[in-house]
């Protein structure tokens, strides 16, 4: 009976603590934090780590990748210049070539047309020289019989009337000569 | 005022629901949060995503925040255990069958209180020696003459009290939450019970505040939880930065 009422009264106030109760909450508590010290928080930890790592892996990565395409985009933009720089240069040696062969061709064609005019020249010249020579042997002939038909029989000696005429003839000649000169 | 023990049935000091709650809660918090930790993926599941959410909370929005620098890690766990342990512990109070907030009894209030009172002690003396009971009782740039009044307002505020609200805070606001929905619902009972029917019609008033009641009682839970987790983060940076101070 005393036994209860000690009871009810250590019961009635509540900020008494009940002994066990505490002891449950203390051992409880314990174990907990060792749950959470050994092997929640690590875990946590070691997540958020590795998605720290993972993002700035994944930064990393993508500035390399920026990096790269901005260096082959500077290597295409030399490829292009460059292109474009030998292009330019086939372009002036064609021209240059072009020229070069235009001005050959002029020339050979100068050269081709002089010599044909030489050889005319010289054909002129020999058939020329060929009709003075036949003329002058005609000539000759048909003067002297002309005159001796004129003057007379007398004048068939053959030897003296050819010297009278190459006489004549090149007394033309040189008067000729004069003439032209 | 307290049920009788479940082991053995009807004494008052043996094995008792308050102490089974309390042993449930450790196996429900475990539980969950190996399981969410468990898979450890970079891309979250759903139950992976709630455990981050509710230890960053903790690690973040409570260690971090207060105590701050490189060392807030090391409270971390202490903090977190705190938190979980008093949530899951207030929150029974809201879950019908179970209905019994573990800290409105006083005894699991004063070992946490105490364990927390036991640290931040021991982490000022580690850090500033014997000279740390100097830095946290003499507040620089006071008046010589207003010390006699100042040093022991400080002991009394810092060492004595200190721990009392620490505990009585948890305790008194889980014990009266407790008590005003058993109250409520026993009002209830009585009025319905009642042969006047005018009598009987009030009984829908108790029970919409009742309703309202328990919906504060479940946000104090919650909030309390916080508060405590809060307010040990705050003696630890108290003690970790005392010559600051």
């Amino acid at each position: 009976m005393n036994q209860v009422i000690i009871s009810a009264a250590t019961e009635a106030n509540p900020l008494v603590p009940n002994v066990w109760e505490m002891g449950v909450v203390l051992v409880g508590f314990a174990v907990l934090m060792f749950i959470v010290v050994k092997f929640i928080v690590p875990m946590f930890e070691k997540t958020f780590a590795e998605r720290a790592e993972a993002i700035e892996g994944g930064i990393a990565k993508a500035e390399k990748a920026q990096a790269e395409a901005s260096a082959a985009l500077e290597e295409y933009k030399q490829q292009l210049t460059d292109a474009r720089a030998e292009a330019n240069r086939i372009r002036e040696e064609a021209r240059a070539e072009g020229a070069q062969i235009l001005a050959d061709l002029k020339e050979k064609a100068a050269a081709e047309s002089a010599r044909i005019t030489a050889q005319a020249h010289v054909q002129i010249e020999s058939e020329r020289q060929a009709a003075v020579v036949s003329l002058r042997s005609e000539v000759g002939t048909l003067a002297t019989t002309l005159a001796g038909r004129i003057v007379g029989e007398a004048l068939n000696d053959d030897e003296r009337s050819a010297r009278v005429v190459d006489r004549f003839l090149a007394d033309l000649e040189n008067q000729n000569a004069g003439a032209a000169k | 005022m307290h049920l009788p023990a479940i082991l053995p049935w009807g004494v008052a000091d043996g094995f008792s629901k308050q102490m089974l709650l309390v042993i449930l809660s450790v196996v429900i918090i475990a539980t969950f949060f190996l399981l969410a930790a468990r898979k450890q993926q970079l891309v979250p599941g759903k139950l992976q995503f709630a455990g981050e959410m509710a230890y960053g909370f903790v690690r973040n929005s409570i260690a971090k925040d207060i105590i701050g620098g490189k060392d807030f890690m090391k409270y971390v766990p202490l903090l977190f255990s705190l938190f979980f342990f008093i949530l899951v512990n207030n929150i029974y109070g809201a879950i019908p069958v179970l209905q019994l907030p573990s800290f409105s009894h006083v005894g699991g209030a004063y070992v946490l209180a105490g364990i927390v009172y036991v640290t931040w002690i021991a982490i000022g003396i580690r850090k500033n020696g014997l000279k740390y009971f100097k830095l946290a009782t003499v507040p620089s740039g006071v008046p010589v003459y207003i010390l006699p009044l100042i040093i022991p307002i400080e002991i009394i505020s810092n060492f004595l009290v200190r721990p009392v609200t620490h505990s009585l805070r948890l305790f008194a606001t889980m014990l009266a939450g407790h008590l005003i929905v058993m109250i409520a619902g026993s009002g209830i009972e009585f009025l319905i019970m009642q042969e006047n029917i005018l009598l009987k019609g009030t009984s829908l008033l108790v029970l919409g505040g009742a309703i309202a009641m328990y919906m504060l009682e479940a946000l104090i839970m919650a909030l309390q939880a916080y508060v405590f987790t809060l307010l040990t983060a705050i003696y630890i940076e108290g003690a970790l930065h005392a010559d600051s101070h």
